[in-house]
């Protein structure tokens, strides 16, 4: 609709002010919320866990001062990049990670220094983040998957759940853990398969079909909890768990290990799920072709690719990854399966792979970032903060909300995402 | 290689967009396919390519019959389509977009694109198209875009290629350049259907030209027959392209543009300093290549884009800042260019489109309590007053032709007390009977006194139809001119030559021979004569 | 476009992929139809997960006559169960229909909510959200304040429906200036609720002085709906019939309905007839998010009296199959929330009685929903005729556009 005439701009257009205005933001409330306003007592990190082969000494942070430091930095970035956008030029990526890091480090001396207990492991802040992470992760490949094919994908809530279920029923009834995640894997892909049937034949709203899905899943896996497993939880909810493989040496590496080197089967899965997907969709023939179905199904069409057929396969690989994923909870996490065990998360994965930008890598980040705040959520409770656990609960909706309504850059899916491709 | 179709139709539901189409291509020849909007050339070529099966008939190769069910089939056997809606993904590089389909792998379907860039390489070197394959195609200019889609084909080894009204989208200069390529690509050996409705390219470059008019053949003729005669062909009765029209009797400056400039979302300047009067009773057509700026140019003083300069009034109002609302309170009406994106509601009734910008004002409402015993009546009274071919005005407007649709917006729109009527594209895919009964009515709303100003990309109609021609290039008026001046001078100016200029080489190409414009087109009305430069800004 | 397609053939890729259209293809005998296949799927459910079946399955082809009628007695027990406990049983005579009503309230508000969205082209999953905001005000106002009769009442209810409006209203406004999705917004805004929720009852003013639960003070007597005596049902079934009246006007006789409807099929249409878009967009949200609020009210001023974390229960979500099954009209939903109401009332007899588990009501209703969306599955199972598929089409969309 819009013309371009390519020519010289007369009217010079500065970029947007969002970036400048959230720095000066940050920077004013780490100065006197976290700074001037803060406890000044210490904060201290722990890096070394029981079993490290060397132990690092604790991070100590004074609480106040630290954050008038961390202040007058992040304010120095604000004048930066107000400077930069003068000129009319936006700040580099890594200043904004820089300033993004410098405030979260800001936020966790501040909670620290305030709370009861003015220590944490920062170790296992992190590994259990990357453990409570796992599903998130198997959920947002899935959800990437299926968007990047142009199918939205809002069932991947049912799709952890069916997987769950699944795997504990038949990891318990053939006491094999390996069985029972074969079979969540084939869970998940059923849940997709109605995704696909229903959105891609039937041409039902794609929204309509995941909402409902998540629902139909809710309430099968509610009724057969109720009128099978709890007939003989013995036979039918007591799923052989799968062991966490500790790679021997690398493993007892302080931080690192614990989070690459000592994970079940389903962890080491997700880095190589996460890196199968990535190189799928930008380096192979396969990717460039689901890419183009997502993006402009009539020109794929035009190119003898087959749109609906790829849509079809791709929507139920991403099944069959959500539901591996979904079995971490009855095989790793939990003892057993009980009714709405995966909580929402399945939304959760859905807001990493809107915050990352609907790119594997995006998506895998976003996830450790929210399994990073939900794990951080628990650890607080303990210490005992000033900051209520449900504040940190709401952390990656708020986050998504900001993300889509492009506070913090804008986030734009596959152009053809949500449209039934129809040949007249 | 010789393609040939025989007895094809294509059947919508009732509707036959095709019907009993026998057409041969021989080996290395450039075919036209010519018809108006609407004819039925771009479904036939989808059957051709395997996007549409046909209800029946049959496609042969050499002399072989095949079947294709898909695209895939179709580019296997040899055929490629640039289509008039290029199939190219913005995000994708020309690389990518070239690859997809036939991508070049290494180990187990790992993309090798380095094999694409180098095929992508040959191609523009032997055609001199200056392509970079790993530019984003959305930041490609359309001609380039256009020409990613030729190398597609080509890459694909093609030996028929279909352009599908490749024209619409170019600059006249664009489009010589076009014509030399095809012409470069049959001294090649391949051969090529070329679609359009315009009459003087096809004359410049075709071999046969067979002309299509309510999805039949009409007649296959060579590039010696006169546009006159096409255009007869074409439309299927002689063409009276006078609307015997009374001159206008322009009153005072009504409606003013003073330096509009818009700016667009990446920074470009899509409209700039725009300047220009409408008088009272008088019919002002915007002329241009489409994207010259048109689009902007309405939309700014409707109030749906962004104004970066300028003012825009009307009876000494300023409509700049204002709502859409409110500038239709003022009293303009508003034929949109593109009737079912921005026109129409297409799943409400008739009678709700008829009062789509109505709705919230008296006699259709008050307050906020909607009065639908008036609408009804409205309804009524508009169908037949504009002869809106339906039999239930609580049918949803997309049960419409494309023709009764547009007598629905431009009913609406003129159904009130207009002080401006602003018309773009008023007859774009609207059939031969109505575009007469569409412009009468544009030239009764002249008559009645209120300054009109119409946008097209047609030459025809805006010859046709206007008292003076603004012509828009880059989003500058490059000049107005009477509305009689000729249509050559008129195709210069819309290639950037100033009016100056292009009445002087006019007058001299008339004597040479200018390469596209083969012969003076005998359907102006009136010599150029006059030419009042004092009319340009 | 150059090429004039045949005119009655739907464009398949209109401007904005039409919702309210997408929803509402199919006559309403597919629709009866759709009901009976998800009922007769969720009885097999019941009957193979039935102990007896079980048993009788193990000598099945010694006397399959056993194992059928284990079959159909598992199924149709608990639906004469159901039924029973939804509309009528010969102790308490017509009694259950009173509570079917009662459990309707709130879902007929929360669907109303989900169907103007629709109308105005927005998918609104945020009904759950909406509905704990509006519930979380209503209530307050409901036990903190202490005013005078019908004074105190109309305020919960105000307060409850501005807390909802500002809830959808939020997210209308986010993508009115933004152009973000209000699918992703809403979901993620019914996070932020719940967890906003959790946080206010383990705080001073909501919790009940002495609770350890989170759970808040009664509401004052003045400030609930006057109940039917021997029943739950309270006038708020009531509100909710005027709020179906009122959204059936809005929709169909008021410039503001019409200009929802107008964006909702197109908004590029809309804007160029001089409608404002975002305003149209904040309010259909806003009125939506009151819309459910009036469900919220309905919960804390009428069947429980409390507020509590769990409020809401899975009412946001089931508001949505309520919506879809009432095709997005007033009325349709209002008769579709009588249904849900009905299955989740009769549900709790059901369990009572035979022991199924109230998430059957999910497995049928979500069934229901499924099929309705996909006519032409609904005529292959009953080998119906697929070549009206054409003129259904056009006469829902004929139907939707009144």
């Amino acid at each position: 609709m819009t013309t371009t005439v390519p020519s010289k701009s007369a009217i010079s257009v500065l970029p947007s002010k969002k970036t400048p205005i959230i720095f000066s933001v940050l920077a004013v409330i780490v100065l006197v919320s976290f700074g001037l306003l803060g406890n000044s007592q210490t904060a201290s990190f722990s890096l070394s866990s029981a079993g490290d082969a060397f132990s690092l000494p604790d991070l100590v942070f004074p609480g106040r001062a630290s954050n008038i430091v961390i202040g007058v930095l992040l304010a120095a970035l604000a004048a930066y990049s107000w400077m930069l956008r003068s000129k009319g030029r936006v700040l580099p990526v890594w200043s904004v990670a820089v300033g993004a890091v410098l405030f979260v480090l800001a936020f966790l001396i501040w909670v620290v220094s305030g709370a009861n207990i003015n220590s944490i492991s920062l170790a296992s802040l992190l590994a259990g983040g990357v453990v409570l992470a796992v599903p998130l992760v198997f959920g947002s490949l899935s959800g990437v998957l299926s968007e990047r094919s142009g199918v939205v994908n809002i069932a991947i809530e049912g799709q952890l759940l069916g997987g769950a279920f699944t795997a504990a029923i038949v990891a318990s009834v053939t006491q094999n853990a390996f069985a029972g995640l074969i079979a969540a894997g084939l869970a998940g892909a059923v849940v997709s398969l109605v995704l696909a049937l229903f959105s891609i034949k039937y041409l039902v709203n794609q929204i309509i079909v995941g909402v409902v899905l998540n629902v139909l899943v809710s309430g099968i896996t509610g009724f057969l909890f109720t009128t099978v497993m709890q007939e003989d939880p013995q036979l039918y909810n007591s799923p052989v768990h799968l062991p966490t493989i500790a790679i021997p040496g690398l493993s007892a590496i302080p931080v690192i290990g614990p989070i690459l080197f000592k994970q079940s089967v389903i962890g080491y899965l997700m880095y190589i799920a996460v890196f199968l997907v990535w190189f799928g969709l930008y380096k192979t023939r396969w990717g460039l072709r689901v890419r183009a179905v997502g993006e402009h199904p009539k020109a794929a069409d035009t190119l003898g690719i087959k749109v609906n057929r790829t849509r079809f396969w791709n929507v139920t690989l991403g099944g069959i990854v959500a539901g591996i994923g979904g079995s971490f909870f009855t095989l790793v996490a939990i003892d057993s399966f009980t009714k709405e065990i995966s909580g929402g998360r399945g939304f959760i994965a859905l807001a990493a792979v809107i915050f990352g930008r609907w790119n594997p890598i995006g998506a895998f980040a976003a996830a450790l970032l929210f399994g990073f705040a939900d794990n951080l959520q628990v650890m607080l409770t303990i210490i005992g903060t000033p900051v209520p656990s449900q504040f940190m609960a709401m952390m990656p909706y708020l986050v998504t909300i900001f993300a889509v309504a492009g506070l913090v850059g804008r986030s734009r899916g596959p152009a053809a995402v949500g449209d039934p491709y129809v040949k007249e | 290689m010789k393609l040939e179709l025989r007895g094809i139709s294509k059947a919508f539901g009732s509707f036959y967009a095709n019907k009993d189409i026998d057409l041969v291509v021989d080996d290395a020849e450039i075919h036209c396919l010519l018809g108006e909007n609407g004819a039925g050339k771009s479904t036939l070529m989808n059957v051709l390519y395997g996007l549409y099966q046909p209800t029946e008939g049959q496609i042969l190769l050499d002399g072989k019959p095949v079947a294709f069910n898909g695209p895939g089939d179709a580019m296997a056997a040899g055929i490629g389509m640039v289509h008039q809606h290029f199939m190219l993904i913005p995000v994708f590089t020309v690389a990518e977009n070239i690859a997809l389909g036939a991508e070049a792998t290494k180990g187990p379907g790992v993309l090798d694109l380095q094999v694409t860039r180098k095929k992508i390489r040959e191609i523009s070197d032997r055609y001199g198209f200056d392509v970079d394959p790993d530019a984003l195609v959305e930041d490609l200019p359309v001609g380039v875009q256009q020409r990613v889609e030729i190398i597609k084909a080509l890459v694909r080894e093609a030996k028929v290629l279909i352009l599908d009204e490749p024209t619409a989208v170019l600059t006249p200069q664009e489009t010589d350049e076009l014509l030399e390529i095809m012409r470069q690509l049959k001294a090649n050996g391949t051969s090529i259907v070329f679609i359009s409705h315009k009459l003087r390219e096809v004359r410049a470059v075709s071999d046969v030209i067979t002309v299509i008019r309510r999805g039949r053949v009409i007649d296959s003729v060579g590039a010696e027959t006169s546009t006159t005669e096409l255009a007869n062909l074409m439309v299927g009765r002689a063409v009276e392209l006078n609307l015997n029209k009374e001159p206008a009797t322009p009153g005072a400056a009504r409606f003013q543009v003073r330096g509009l400039s818009v700016v667009n979302d990446l920074g470009a300047t899509s409209l700039d300093s725009v300047s220009f009067d409408i008088h009272e009773g008088e019919i002002l057509a915007v002329a241009g290549v489409q994207g010259n700026g048109q689009t902007e140019l309405t939309e700014a003083i409707l109030g749906t884009q962004p104004v970066a300069a300028g003012s825009i009034s009307l009876d000494g109002i300023e409509l700049v800042g204002k709502s859409v609302k409110q500038v239709l309170r003022a009293g303009v009406g508003f034929v949109p260019e593109d009737r079912s994106v921005h026109g129409l509601v297409s799943e409400f009734t008739i009678e709700e489109n008829l009062i789509l910008d109505l709705y919230d004002r008296p006699p259709f409402a008050r307050g906020i309590s909607m009065n639908l015993d008036v609408m009804r009546k409205n309804a009524a009274a508009q169908i037949s007053d504009f002869d809106v071919r339906t039999d239930n005005q609580l049918n949803p407007a997309s049960s419409l032709s494309g023709g009764n649709q547009q007598k629905v917006v431009m009913a609406r729109e003129l159904s009130r007390d207009l002080k401006l009527f602003i018309a773009s594209q008023p007859t774009r895919g609207v059939d031969v009977g109505s575009i007469e009964f569409l412009h009468r009515r544009i030239v009764a709303e002249r008559d009645k006194g209120t300054p009109v100003m119409i946008v097209s990309t047609e030459l025809d109609e805006v010859m046709e139809l206007a008292d003076r021609i603004a012509v828009l290039y880059k989003g500058r008026v490059n000049g107005i001119v009477p509305g009689n001046t000729s249509r050559e001078v008129l195709g210069l100016m819309m290639a950037g030559v100033s009016a100056e200029e292009a009445f002087a080489q006019a007058d001299f190409a008339t004597s040479a021979n200018e390469p596209v414009e083969a012969q003076p087109v005998p359907l102006e009305t009136t010599e150029h004569t006059d030419t009042q430069e004092g009319e340009a800004q | 476009m150059s090429e004039t397609k045949a005119p009655v053939v739907p464009d398949p890729k209109k401007p904005g992929n039409d919702l309210f259209k997408s929803i509402t293809q199919g006559p309403g005998l597919v629709s009866v139809l759709g009901v009976i296949v998800a009922l007769v799927i969720g009885g097999l459910l019941i009957a193979v997960t039935d102990e007896k079946v079980g048993e009788t399955a193990a000598y099945l082809f010694a006397r399959p006559s056993d194992f059928f009628s284990a079959l159909w007695s598992a199924g149709t027990e608990s639906y004469v169960a159901l039924f029973n406990g939804s509309i009528y049983n010969s102790s308490q005579g017509f009694a259950p229909l009173l509570e079917t009503l009662t459990v309707s309230t709130p879902l007929i508000c929360a669907g109303l909510g989900v169907a103007l969205a629709f109308r105005a082209g927005m998918f609104n999953i945020g009904a759950q959200g909406q509905l704990i905001i509006g519930a979380t005000m209503a209530a307050y106002v409901g036990f903190a304040w202490h005013l005078p009769v019908v004074v105190h009442l109309l305020l919960v209810i105000v307060f409850g429906l501005l807390g909802g409006a500002l809830w959808g209203g939020l997210v209308g406004l986010l993508k009115a200036r933004t152009g973000a999705h209000e699918v992703i917004l809403t979901i993620m805004f019914n996070y932020v609720a719940l967890y906003l929720l959790d946080f206010l009852m383990n705080t001073e003013a909501f919790r009940r002085p002495g609770e350890t639960n989170p759970i808040s003070p009664i509401l004052d007597a003045n400030a609930v709906f006057p109940a039917l005596p021997g029943s739950r049902l309270h006038l708020g079934f009531l509100m909710a019939v005027l709020l179906t009246m009122g959204v059936a006007w809005l929709l169909n006789r008021s410039t503001i309905g019409f200009e929802f409807r107008a964006v909702g099929h197109n908004p590029h249409a809309a804007q160029t007839a001089g409608v404002n878009v975002a305003r149209s967009t904040i309010l259909a949200m806003a009125f939506a998010g009151a819309l459910a609020g009036a469900a919220g009210v309905a919960q804390v001023a009428g069947t429980e009296k409390v507020l509590t974390a769990g409020v809401a229960g899975s009412l946001g979500f089931d508001a949505i199959t309520v919506a879809l099954l009432g095709r997005s009209t007033p009325w349709g939903t209002f008769f579709a929330g009588l249904l849900f109401g009905a299955f989740r009332a009769g549900a709790v007899n059901m369990q009572i009685t035979t022991g199924t588990p109230i998430d059957i009501v999910l497995v049928v209703q979500s069934l229901i929903v499924l099929f309705i969306a996909a006519p032409p599955l609904v005529k292959a199972i009953f080998g119906l005729n697929r070549k009206k598929k054409r003129a259904s089409a056009t006469e829902s969309t004929q139907a939707g556009a009144k």
